[in-house]
C-alpha cells in the first residue's frame, strides 16, 4: 500500500494549503486511488483556492474549478461528452467541500444522483465554511463555535446537529456511499478505488481535521480525526444497496470530551455545569451512532 | 438539397440544432423556450440524433453541464427563457470567463414580478455584460441560419465564446412560416466537427478555473473584449463562408433598411423589426423620410456601423423592449454611446412591447412623428418615453 518513491505524485507538492490541512493530504490519497485517467471537478472551496493561484497548478492530471455550487452538474456534462466521444475509460471525480456539498451545490448533487451518472462525488468535510473563515455549515457539527453562529453569553454555538448528508446521498438509491477520514488513509485510498468500480454515481464523505479553523495545532491533524473516529462522532462506514456492509470498529469507545477539549471551537463547553451537560448530549450524538452503525 | 417547409419557429431552430450534431445538450423546461428541447428529446428518442441528451434539474444545472461538456471538448447546446436564464447567469459569465464555446437560445420572456410569460427583452439584454455573444432574429429564418452560424462564431480559435441567439417568445417560437432548409453536405461543408483548442485531457493535463489576482485579471478580462471586437470580423467572414456554400443570406451586425438620406433613422431588435418595416412603407408612401437600423448582434455591439449609417439623419428612435430601472433604455444608452461625439442627431428612446404588449404599425407611426416633433424642437428630452401607458393604472 505504501507508494512507491519513484511514484509520481498526481497532486503535487508546492500548493498553497496551510501546513497541517488534511483536506491537502486527502486530495493526495484520493489521486492514487484515481490514477492518473481522471478529470477532476473541484468547486469553489478551500481546495479551489489554495491548488490554483493563476499560472501554478500542482494538478497533474486534468482539472477544472466552475463555481461553487456545480461541481456534480459540471461533471456530469464532462461525463456525457466522454460517453458521446466514447472515452467512458476516461473517470470523472468531483472533489467538494462540505459547504458545495451540503449546503449550496445539494440541488445538483441531488440530479447528478438522480440521473445515476457514474461520477464519485468525494466530499472532503471540514465542518463549517473555512475558506471564507470558519463560517457555520449544515455540515457543522452540534455546539461547534464558528464566526456566524459564535458561542457567546446565549449561544452554545451550532443548535442543530451534523446534517446526514450520506443518509440523504443513500435515499437517492445511489450504488455506494462511504465515509473515510484523512486519519485512516488507506481505507480512504481503498474506497475511492471502490467507488470507481461502480456502473453508477458513489458518494464519500471524508471527515478532514482543520487546524486553523478547529483550534489545534498543525501537527495533530491526524491524531483529533483519528479521536473524532474513535468517540463515534465520524464513524467510518460502507453501504451498498442501502444496506451497511462494512464498518471501522473502533474497539473502545473514547469519551468525547477528549476530542472537544482539544479543539477551541469546542472551549466554551468546558469548566462550567451547564457546558458538562451540552457535551453529555454531544456524546449521546456519539452513543447513537456508535449503536446504529455497531462500532464496537 | 434546399427545400422550403412551412416550420414551427421551435422546429427551425431544432432542426438547425440537430443539423449541427452537437455532442451534450442539456435542458430544463421553462415556456416559451419548450418545445425547441421536446423537439430534440424527441430527435435523441428516435435515434435521428446523435446526442447525448441530459436531462437536468435547473436551468442553472443545464448551463453547468453544458459548461462541462465544452470543457470535455465536446459541440453543446442549451436553451431557456426568462427566469431561467437569470438562473443561468452565473455560469454564463462563467464559461466566458473560461473561455469555453456553446450555443445557446434565449427564448424571450419578461421577467418576474408580476410573472408573465409574454415576450420581451428584460430577461436576455440583462446578460450583455457577461461576454457573451448575443443576436437578436427577426424571423424563423433567421433563427435557422443564425444558429448553425453560432457554432461557428463560438468556436473560432479567436473567439471562443458563448453565442445566444435570442428569438421572441411565441411570435417566433409558436408561429408557422415558411424557412429554407439547407442540405447535411453544405452544413456539414460550412460546420466541420469541433476541433477544441484546450479541453480536458489525460493525456494533456490542464487546469481550468484558476484564481486570480490583480496580476492577472485585469487581462484576462480586458482580452474577452479583444475577442469581441475581433469577433466583428471574424463574424462577417464566417456569414461570407456561410452564403457562400449555402447561398442563404449570413449573419451582419447590422441591417439597414431605407436608411439612406433618412431624416428619422429607427432602430430596433428582434421580430419587431418585421412591424417596423412595414410602417416604414406606409410612411415612404407617404412621403415621410424614415428609416430602420436594425440590430443583429447586440454584443459585440455594432458601434461603428451605427455611426456610419446614422450620422446624416436629423434624428433617431430607439424602441427598447427592455429597461434599466434607475436609467432608461439599454439599447438606446448603447445608441447614444456610439454617437456621442456627433451634435446630430438626436437620439430618443422609447419603451414599448413589454410583456407581448401589441406594438402595431399605427404606434411605430406615432413614435416617428414623435421623434420628427422634438427633433425640430429645442426642447431638451431626457429618460425614455414609455409608449401608450395606460395612465389610470398608475
Amino acid at each position: 500500500m505504501v507508494p512507491r518513491k519513484d511514484e509520481q505524485e498526481l497532486f503535487a507538492p508546492g500548493h498553497r494549503a496551510c501546513p497541517g490541512c488534511g483536506e491537502a493530504i486527502a486530495t493526495r490519497w484520493i489521486l492514487k486511488a484515481t490514477g492518473a485517467n481522471v478529470i477532476i471537478v473541484s468547486p469553489t472551496g478551500c481546495l479551489e483556492t489554495f491548488s490554483s493561484p493563476y499560472m501554478f497548478s500542482p494538478w497533474r492530471v486534468p482539472w477544472v474549478h466552475p463555481l461553487f455550487e456545480n461541481g456534480a452538474a459540471v461533471a456530469s456534462g464532462i461525463e456525457a461528452a466522454l460517453r458521446y466521444k466514447g472515452r467512458s475509460d476516461i473517470r470523472v471525480v468531483v472533489i467538494g467541500g462540505d459547504g458545495a456539498t451540503f449546503d449550496i451545490g445539494m440541488g445538483g448533487l441531488s440530479g447528478m444522483f438522480e440521473r445515476g451518472h457514474p461520477v464519485p462525488y468525494i466530499c472532503y468535510d471540514n465542518e463549517a465554511y473555512m475558506n471564507t473563515g470558519v463560517q457555520r455549515c449544515s455540515s457543522t457539527p452540534l455546539f461547534a463555535s464558528t464566526t456566524t453562529q459564535p458561542a457567546g453569553r446565549k449561544s452554545w454555538g451550532k443548535d442543530r446537529p451534523k446534517k446526514n448528508m450520506p443518509a440523504i446521498a443513500m435515499a437517492h438509491d445511489i450504488d455506494y456511499v462511504a465515509t473515510a477520514s484523512v486519519s485512516y488513509p488507506k481505507d480512504l485510498h481503498d474506497k475511492v478505488e471502490k467507488a470507481l468500480t461502480m456502473e453508477g454515481p458513489s458518494y464519500i464523505q471524508v471527515h478532514t481535521p482543520c487546524c486553523t479553523g478547529w483550534g489545534f495545532p498543525p501537527e495533530k491533524t491526524i491524531e483529533i480525526g483519528r479521536l473524532a473516529v474513535n468517540t463515534g462522532l465520524a464513524p467510518l462506514f460502507e453501504m451498498e444497496a442501502g444496506e451497511v456492509t462494512s464498518v471501522h470498529r473502533i474497539g473502545e469507545r473514547v469519551p468525547v470530551e477528549e476530542y472537544l477539549m482539544a479543539q477551541s471551537r469546542f472551549k466554551h463547553l468546558m469548566g462550567s455545569e451547564e457546558g458538562r451537560r451540552e457535551v453529555e448530549k454531544i456524546q449521546r450524538v456519539a452513543d447513537q451512532n456508535i449503536e446504529r452503525m455497531g462500532l464496537l | 438539397m434546399e427545400k422550403v417547409e412551412i416550420l414551427e419557429g421551435s422546429m427551425a431552430v431544432a432542426l438547425a440544432v440537430k443539423a449541427c450534431k452537437p455532442g451534450v445538450i442539456s435542458a430544463y423546461p421553462i415556456s416559451p423556450q419548450t418545445h425547441i428541447v421536446e423537439v430534440l428529446a424527441k430527435m435523441v428518442a428516435d435515434g435521428e440524433l446523435n446526442s447525448q441528451y441530459v436531462l437536468s434539474d435547473s436551468e442553472f444545472s443545464a448551463a453547468s453541464i453544458v459548461y462541462g461538456a465544452s470543457a470535455a471538448g465536446v459541440r453543446s447546446y442549451t436553451a431557456s427563457s426568462s427566469q431561467g436564464l437569470l438562473l443561468m447567469t452565473e455560469v454564463i459569465y462563467n464559461a466566458a470567463g473560461t473561455r469555453l464555446p456553446m450555443v445557446l437560445t434565449g427564448v424571450n420572456r419578461a421577467l418576474s414580478a408580476p410573472i408573465s410569460i409574454q415576450v420581451d427583452h428584460q430577461d436576455t439584454l440583462s446578460l450583455r455584460d457577461s461576454g457573451l455573444i448575443q443576436f437578436y432574429v427577426e424571423s424563423a429564418q433567421e433563427a435557422y441560419d443564425m444558429h448553425i452560424q453560432a457554432f461557428r462564431i463560438a468556436e473560432d480559435p479567436d473567439i471562443l465564446l458563448p453565442v445566444m441567439i435570442c428569438m421572441d417568445g411565441w411570435v417566433l417560437t409558436h408561429s408557422y412560416e415558411p424557412v429554407e432548409l439547407i442540405g447535411q453536405k453544405a452544413i456539414d461543408a460550412f460546420l466541420p466537427p469541433y476541433r477544441p483548442v484546450h479541453c480536458l485531457d489525460p493525456e494533456h493535463p490542464l487546469t481550468f478555473g484558476s484564481y486570480a489576482e490583480d496580476d492577472v485579471l485585469m487581462e484576462l478580462k480586458y482580452m474577452i473584449q479583444g475577442a469581441m471586437e475581433k469577433a466583428k470580423v471574424k463574424i462577417e467572414e464566417i456569414a461570407s463562408d456561410f452564403h457562400r456554400i449555402t447561398g442563404h443570406p449570413g449573419a451582419t451586425l447590422v441591417e439597414a433598411y431605407e436608411t439612406e438620406k433618412a431624416e428619422v433613422i429607427l432602430i430596433g431588435m428582434g421580430s419587431l423589426v418585421g412591424t417596423m418595416k412595414e410602417a416604414i412603407d406606409a410612411m415612404r408612401s407617404d412621403g415621410i423620410s424614415v428609416g430602420l437600423m436594425k440590430v443583429c448582434s447586440h454584443r459585440p455591439f455594432p458601434a461603428e456601423a451605427i455611426l456610419d449609417c446614422c450620422q446624416k439623419a436629423q434624428a433617431i428612435a430607439v424602441l427598447d423592449r427592455g429597461f434599466s430601472m434607475g436609467s432608461e433604455g439599454p439599447l438606446s444608452l448603447d445608441v447614444k454611446a456610439a454617437l456621442s461625439n456627433l451634435e446630430r442627431p438626436r437620439i430618443f428612446s422609447f419603451i414599448a412591447g413589454l410583456a407581448g404588449r401589441e406594438i402595431t404599425t399605427e404606434t411605430i407611426r406615432k413614435i416617428t412623428m414623435e421623434t420628427m416633433k422634438a427633433a425640430k424642437s429645442r426642447r431638451v428630452v431626457r429618460g425614455s418615453q414609455w409608449v401608450d401607458l395606460n395612465r389610470s393604472i398608475l
